[in-house]
């Protein structure tokens, strides 16, 4: 296999609060022998909220991030799903209405840029698999994850819409996906099957909708641990928020105890390789899961 | 592959009038490579149990009627290839209706909370026509142009019931009735623009308790993309003067600021600046949970000032955001 080499655009979230999911990433990329280089020009991406304000600065800011993965020519890689939904969904306004290009290039001419349409954009979970290899991952394991019983949280934006994201995401089917499931399997985890796993975790109104925020994740987190989980995972970091650090205030409103571990879809497979704990850093969750390095 | 295929469906039976609780039955039967999810809802009733119930009138994905969903996806039964669908779940379908709380006789629900909300969107043109027009209302392409796909809508309730928002808050209008809000209010003959802008800015009913799931992207049968009309609200409410400054709006608006300052979200920020200085005793909590697992940057030693990451080139972002901003709070 020919060296694999991307860019990063690692999004806010794991510059700040989950600093544990970029080091589990760069972790992974070197232990698998993939060249990652982060774009440190890379805005945010709008989360979907800055869309709702004026979608066509968002369009702008998030052409700007994709100019800079074009100039290394270069698939621009995503380690957030909201991320990565913000980019896809401004490659595709632009690339499928030329009116909208020319007006964003305009604005981004005059900082001697210009959106071409080059680079791919795909959440590091599909790169992993469909670029790297479930049964190339599967070689490299050295502490195998069979002790553990692992919820897969697939969240909303690498999933729908599907039609946005089927060329990037192997086709997966949003009402039973299966990438998640299959790395767990590689890794020698078993996959716990439970129904919530492609639902919403509410993280976006938990400022504006408190309520419905909790009642979303307390209904995942529940299905999880109803069906035995051990230990949750996700591919995006917004749901780990939502999910690792309101654990006290989803079990107020679901009257049910809810403590499980949730970790980043990188540190899982970091795990799996062996990696270092600084480099895992499952010390930056709130519920506590640094038992996970003991097994 | 064959043509035919032996499988066991798996149906929800439920009579509200006679049953404590649903249950589910199995039908076993050979299906064919080009059988509609309504020809094995016929068939079940044909073939096996006279009583089972389910909605369906036009049989060409325009009267909405028969909407139902299959292994939890929103589908139009007379619209939906059954063999792809067996393709696509291995094997095992289960049709289910559309809210099984609202479940009246198998996959027939109530469907009265989706009518309420649509209606009370005024899903129509509002406007003083002269009842004797010397020629009718034209409307030039560009205008036409602005309803975008939102005037394909069936009122099937695909989007309604599939939204997980509405699911856990009666209150909300849900995704059909904001495409219909969207529709006429863009529509230039309309003179209610505002009164619905106004109803859909409100919490807890209007737009800003949307989730952004997309489920109601992928539930759309018509392809209308709910969603997109659910953003285009929220840009019109600023774009008209409705949208005022509150704890929604300005998480929305206050993106800009962090983006300007730092290139990046600054995380703390946002949430100080939605929820002003008073509102921030419900997050301290959190933020002391945060902070004790190392999740608020402290270089400076003086949490939420000054010690944040910055992005490369950020005078690019702060020109692209003077050139290109088009809206305000």
């Amino acid at each position: 296999m020919s060296k694999l080499k991307y860019a990063l655009f690692t999004g806010c979230t794991a510059k700040q609060s989950t600093p544990e999911l970029l080091s589990s990433t760069l972790a992974v990329a070197d232990k698998l022998g993939i060249e990652i280089i982060i774009l440190e020009e890379a805005s945010c991406c709008g989360a979907s909220h800055l869309q709702d304000f004026d979608e066509f600065l968002a369009h702008v800011l998030n052409a700007r991030n994709i100019c800079y993965a074009e100039k290394l020519d270069l698939t621009m890689i995503t380690i957030c799903n909201t991320c990565q939904l913000n980019s896809a969904m401004t490659k595709h306004a632009l690339d499928s209405d030329p009116k909208l290009k020319a007006r964003v290039n305009e604005k981004l001419a005059e900082v001697g840029l210009e959106y071409k349409g080059t680079s791919e954009i795909k959440h590091f979970l599909y790169t992993l698999i469909d670029e790297y290899g479930l049964e190339n991952i599967k070689d490299k394991v050295t502490v195998p994850l069979s002790h553990l019983n692992i919820a897969p949280f697939y969240g909303c934006h690498n999933i729908r819409p599907s039609e946005l994201h089927h060329k990037s995401n192997g086709g997966e089917n949003p009402y039973n996906p299966t990438s998640l499931d299959e790395l767990i399997d590689a890794l020698e985890g078993h996959p716990v099957n439970y129904a919530h796993k492609n639902k919403c975790c509410g993280f976006h109104v938990e400022l504006q909708a408190n309520h419905t925020s909790e009642v979303l994740a307390g209904n995942a987190m529940l299905d999880a641990i109803d069906n035995d989980a051990d230990i949750m995972v996700t591919p995006c970091p917004l749901c780990h928020l939502k999910l690792d650090t309101y654990q006290d205030d989803v079990a107020k409103v679901m009257g049910r105890d809810v403590e499980l571990p949730v970790l980043h879809m990188p540190q899982m497979v970091a795990l799996a390789l062996g990696c270092t704990e600084k480099e895992i850093g499952l010390n930056f969750h709130v519920q506590k899961a640094t038992q996970l390095y003991k097994a | 592959m064959s043509d035919k295929r032996k499988v066991t469906l798996k149906a929800f039976r439920f009579n509200a009038e006679t049953d404590y609780l649903p249950y589910y039955k199995n039908y076993t039967m050979e299906v064919g490579k080009d059988e509609l999810v309504l020809d094995l809802l016929n068939r079940i009733k044909w073939e096996h149990d006279g009583s089972f119930s389910y909605r369906r009138s036009c049989r060409h994905g325009i009267c909405g009627a028969c909407a139902i969903k299959v292994n939890g996806k929103s589908v139009l039964a007379c619209k939906e290839n059954a063999m792809e669908l067996l393709n696509l779940f291995n094997n095992e379908l289960v049709f289910e209706p559309q809210s099984k709380k609202r479940a009246m006789k198998d996959m027939i629900i109530d469907k009265k909370d989706f009518w309420d909300k649509h209606a009370a969107i005024k899903p129509y043109v509002v406007a003083d026509i002269d009842p004797r027009p010397e020629h009718e209302s034209k409307q030039s392409i560009e205008e036409f142009d602005k309803i975008l796909d939102a005037d394909l809508c069936i009122q099937c309730g695909a989007c309604h019931y599939a939204c997980p928002a509405l699911e856990v808050n009666e209150d909300y209008f849900g995704p059909a009735a904001f495409v219909a809000a969207y529709r006429f209010s863009v529509d230039t003959r309309d003179t209610a623009g505002d009164e619905r802008l106004e109803l859909t800015f409100q919490g807890g009913q209007g737009v800003w308790d949307c989730v952004k799931c997309f489920e109601c992207a992928e539930a759309c049968p018509k392809e209308i993309n709910p969603i997109e009309k659910i953003t285009k609200l929220h840009n019109l409410q600023f774009e008209r003067g409705i949208a005022k400054s509150n704890i929604a709006t300005r998480h929305a608006e206050g993106f800009v600021r962090s983006i300007r300052k730092h290139g990046f979200l600054d995380e703390a920020d946002i949430v100080v600046y939605s929820e002003g200085y008073l509102g921030m005793y419900k997050h301290l909590k959190t933020a002391v949970k945060m902070m004790k697992a190392g999740k608020i940057h402290w270089q400076d030693g003086v949490p939420f000032i000054d010690n944040m990451p910055k992005i490369k080139n950020l005078d690019e972002v702060q020109k692209l955001i003077d050139i290109s901003m088009t809206n305000k709070l």
